[in-house]
């Protein structure tokens, strides 16, 4: 339970249901700040907690906070920083269900007698009566499906998961949660990263990894240089504000290459490109030994578009589209789908 | 379902006579105690009755007590007293054991803060304070030593009579936080031989938000809570007449029950403890087991995340704690049990269980009973050893 209103209308549901519920929430970073330096009082992810407990308060089930600072940090922030600072654009919230909800937090919940763990993802889980699988879909309202984050989920991870809120529009979610009167009705969605509150990915990844910073040259296609920047990490592919250039017409960044510090820019044509590899592929489906007919998706907000994917030795495939996408940014993830199933996904080299 | 509490040095459930006393002060006796009138002469009544009630727990004359919020303020008013009045006298440095509560621990940081040199003493693996340790950290502009008479996380009662005899031979003052003895042991201020002294009512099924600190007669203190006059000009602020009654009510109880009492708690204590030991394999006991208070016990279950098998425990009806109370929901591995020396994974491993008024052998055996099962699902869970810091 983060406090917010699908995990809250998730936990709600559950417990009208009748199944007994346990409310967890996890603590993952102090955002207080160093001792006799914080600004006193305030603290966004405890006003989180507090809300959570005030939920499972008002829905009557017990409620507990797991600390789960170091994990957190050590599974999901370190790969985030280690991501920008190499040039690539991580995606945190797959990580952390990955490795983190839907592995040390089932875990502690099996100890205490849990058989699965509910949460406010807007997908879906089914058992599919021929194979046996679990398939991952969906959630039914398609502005706020997160099928995208949950890609690395395992069959066993989903043989655990519940996500009671994945068949109902997020309106619905919303006015559920009005009539039962939960304290988080009416609570704007949480954006972006969470452990950066303030947004300033650039700040937060030089804080941690120093060397980040180096500055380097812009350079076009052809390598002339066109300007200078502050570190690799300020710059994600298909960018286009924020590079300090005058030039004629409008730059996107292509390209980022860590080694030699350089961020390659072009015209926005430049950014197409119709094949991509991935690397640490999970298949929720059976891995296809043919190359498979799928929809593609490249980014949260991407909407996905017709390729080929082909399995590769070592976790790996390959993927071509039928028609050129925009920025495909390695780092994040490609979600390969049928329809609504969940074929597979992996991360974009 | 019936719930069990075993978490007594959190708080304590308040005794009967303590909700009467409450009750009745709050809705007959609402004057100001500083006030002239009948009024207020009623609610001074009320007030000193308490203080006398406390004065005769703690062997004290009544004119020692100064009443103040609970513990937390008691300890800060001590320290930042003491200090602030010793300071012109050149004395720079604080001491205090590894082990204390954060109320004194996080105030010598402030002062730390501010320019004071602190040292903390570190404990034996039995959870004591060496005197040695005190005689080597001790120097002659030290102001003030504080270390707790019982530890509120593993109940170890300290050698505070002699680490006072210490402190004066420097010219210090001797404080003790007191919060996790009075009540529950014999608390003599004289015997002890300290200067200060703080207690909290809500340990000794008292109401919350009164506590008291005892100053020495003619001990040097300057207020921390500046305002009127109350509490003779050392501490300010409207006495909180009602929670003050009922701790009259609660010193006086703990004082007329407290041998039959330490007994009756020791007892389901020991059996508590030698049944988990006995029960659980891979449990050991954190601490001294002669010298400690009766209520308490600190256990550690091997390849157990602490964490984990309280919330088990709560989902099963009981209530007990990884440690105090103010530090449960951080990361951070028990400070006391790691100022003993213990090896990093039993400083996170290890469960509290503390007894008191309303405990009895059939919750004893109950928990017993739920244990096993309970170590072993978790443990049957943990792939690895929890190893801290890892």
């Amino acid at each position: 339970m983060s406090g917010g209103v699908d995990s809250s209308v998730a936990a709600a549901l559950l417990a009208e249901q009748g199944h007994d519920v346990i409310g967890l929430s996890m603590q993952l970073y102090d955002a207080s700040g160093a001792e006799g330096r914080a600004s006193f009082g305030s603290c966004c992810s405890i006003d989180d907690l507090h809300d959570a407990r005030r939920v499972a308060a008002a829905i009557d089930i017990p409620h507990y906070v797991l600390n789960f600072e170091r994990q957190f940090d050590e599974q999901v922030v370190s790969n985030f920083v280690q991501e920008y600072a190499a040039g690539r654009t991580p995606l945190p919230c797959a990580h952390c269900n990955s490795d983190l909800k839907f592995a040390t937090l089932v875990e502690r919940a099996r100890g205490f007698g849990a058989d699965a763990v509910a949460t406010g993802h807007y997908a879906r889980v089914e058992r599919d009566a021929a194979s046996g699988r679990f398939l991952l879909k969906r959630g039914v309202d398609p502005e706020k499906d997160q099928s995208y984050f949950l890609f690395s989920l395992t069959q066993d991870q989903l043989a655990r998961a519940v996500f009671p809120v994945g068949d109902r529009p997020k309106d619905e979610v919303r006015e559920y949660a009005r009539r039962r009167r939960l304290p988080v009705a009416d609570k704007p969605d949480s954006q972006e990263i969470c452990f950066i509150p303030d947004h300033d990915y650039a700040a937060f990844v030089t804080a941690r990894v120093p060397a980040a910073a180096r500055e380097g040259a812009i350079v076009d296609e052809q390598g002339r240089v066109l300007g200078s920047h502050g570190g690799i990490h300020r710059f994600t592919v298909g960018q286009r504000k924020g590079l300090g250039l005058s030039t004629p017409a409008p730059m996107y960044v292509l390209e980022l290459r860590p080694a030699d510090q350089q961020v390659v820019v072009g015209p926005k044509t430049s950014l197409e490109q119709t094949t991509l590899t991935a690397s640490g592929v999970n298949w929720i489906l059976d891995e296809p030994v043919a190359p498979r007919t799928v929809t593609a998706q490249i980014r949260h907000r991407h909407r996905p578009a017709l390729a080929i994917v082909r399995s590769l030795d070592g976790a790996r495939a390959e993927v071509v589209f039928e028609t050129p996408q925009i920025a495909i940014t390695p780092g994040q993830a490609v979600v390969f789908y049928d329809g609504d199933v969940v074929v597979g996904g992996g991360w974009i080299d | 379902m019936t719930r069990i509490y075993f978490d007594y040095n959190a708080t304590t459930p308040v005794a009967p006579a303590v909700v009467d006393e409450v009750v009745r002060v709050t809705r007959d006796v609402f004057g100001n105690a500083s006030s002239v009138h009948a009024f207020g002469q009623q609610a001074k009544t009320v007030v000193d009755a308490a203080r006398s009630a406390l004065a005769a727990l703690l062997g004290a004359d009544p004119s020692e007590v100064v009443f103040t919020s609970g513990g937390t303020e008691a300890d800060n008013f001590a320290i930042r007293g003491a200090a602030e009045a010793l300071e012109p006298a050149g004395r720079r440095h604080l001491i205090a054991s590894a082990i204390e509560h954060e109320a004194v621990l996080n105030t010598l940081k402030a002062l730390a803060r501010r320019g004071w040199r602190t040292t903390l003493l570190r404990l034996d693996e039995t959870g004591v304070v060496a005197p040695d340790r005190l005689r080597e950290a001790i120097t002659d502009d030290t102001a003030l030593v504080s270390v707790m008479h019982a530890n509120n996380e593993i109940g170890t009662i300290q050698p505070v009579a002699e680490l006072a005899a210490i402190a004066h031979a420097h010219g210090a003052l001797m404080h003790t936080d007191a919060v996790q003895s009075a009540g529950k042991i014999p608390v003599d201020v004289r015997a002890l031989g300290v200067d200060l002294l703080s207690v909290s009512a809500h340990k000794f099924n008292g109401p919350k938000g009164a506590g008291a600190l005892w100053i020495k007669r003619g001990t040097r203190m300057q207020p921390v809570m500046t305002g009127g006059k109350h509490e003779r000009n050392r501490r300010a602020g409207t006495e909180n007449v009602p929670a003050l009654a009922g701790l009259g009510v609660a010193a006086t109880l703990a004082a007329q029950k407290m041998s039959s009492e330490a007994l009756r708690v020791a007892a389901l204590r020991d059996r508590l403890e030698a049944g988990i030991l006995r029960a659980v394999p891979g449990t050991a006991v954190n601490g001294a087991r002669e010298s400690r208070v009766p209520n308490t016990t600190n256990i550690s279950f091997d390849h157990i995340e602490a964490e984990s098998l309280l919330i088990a425990l709560d989902l099963e009806g009981v209530a007990v704690s990884t440690g105090s109370a103010c530090s449960s929901g951080t990361l951070e591995p028990s400070h006391v049990l790691r100022a003993m020396g213990l090896p990093p994974h039993r400083t996170q491993n290890s469960l509290r269980f503390s007894l008191g008024m309303f405990s009895n052998q059939e919750e004893v055996d109950r928990v017993i009973e739920l244990m096993p099962r309970l170590v072993e699902k978790l443990r049957g869970l943990t792939r690895k050893p929890v190893v801290a810091g890892g």
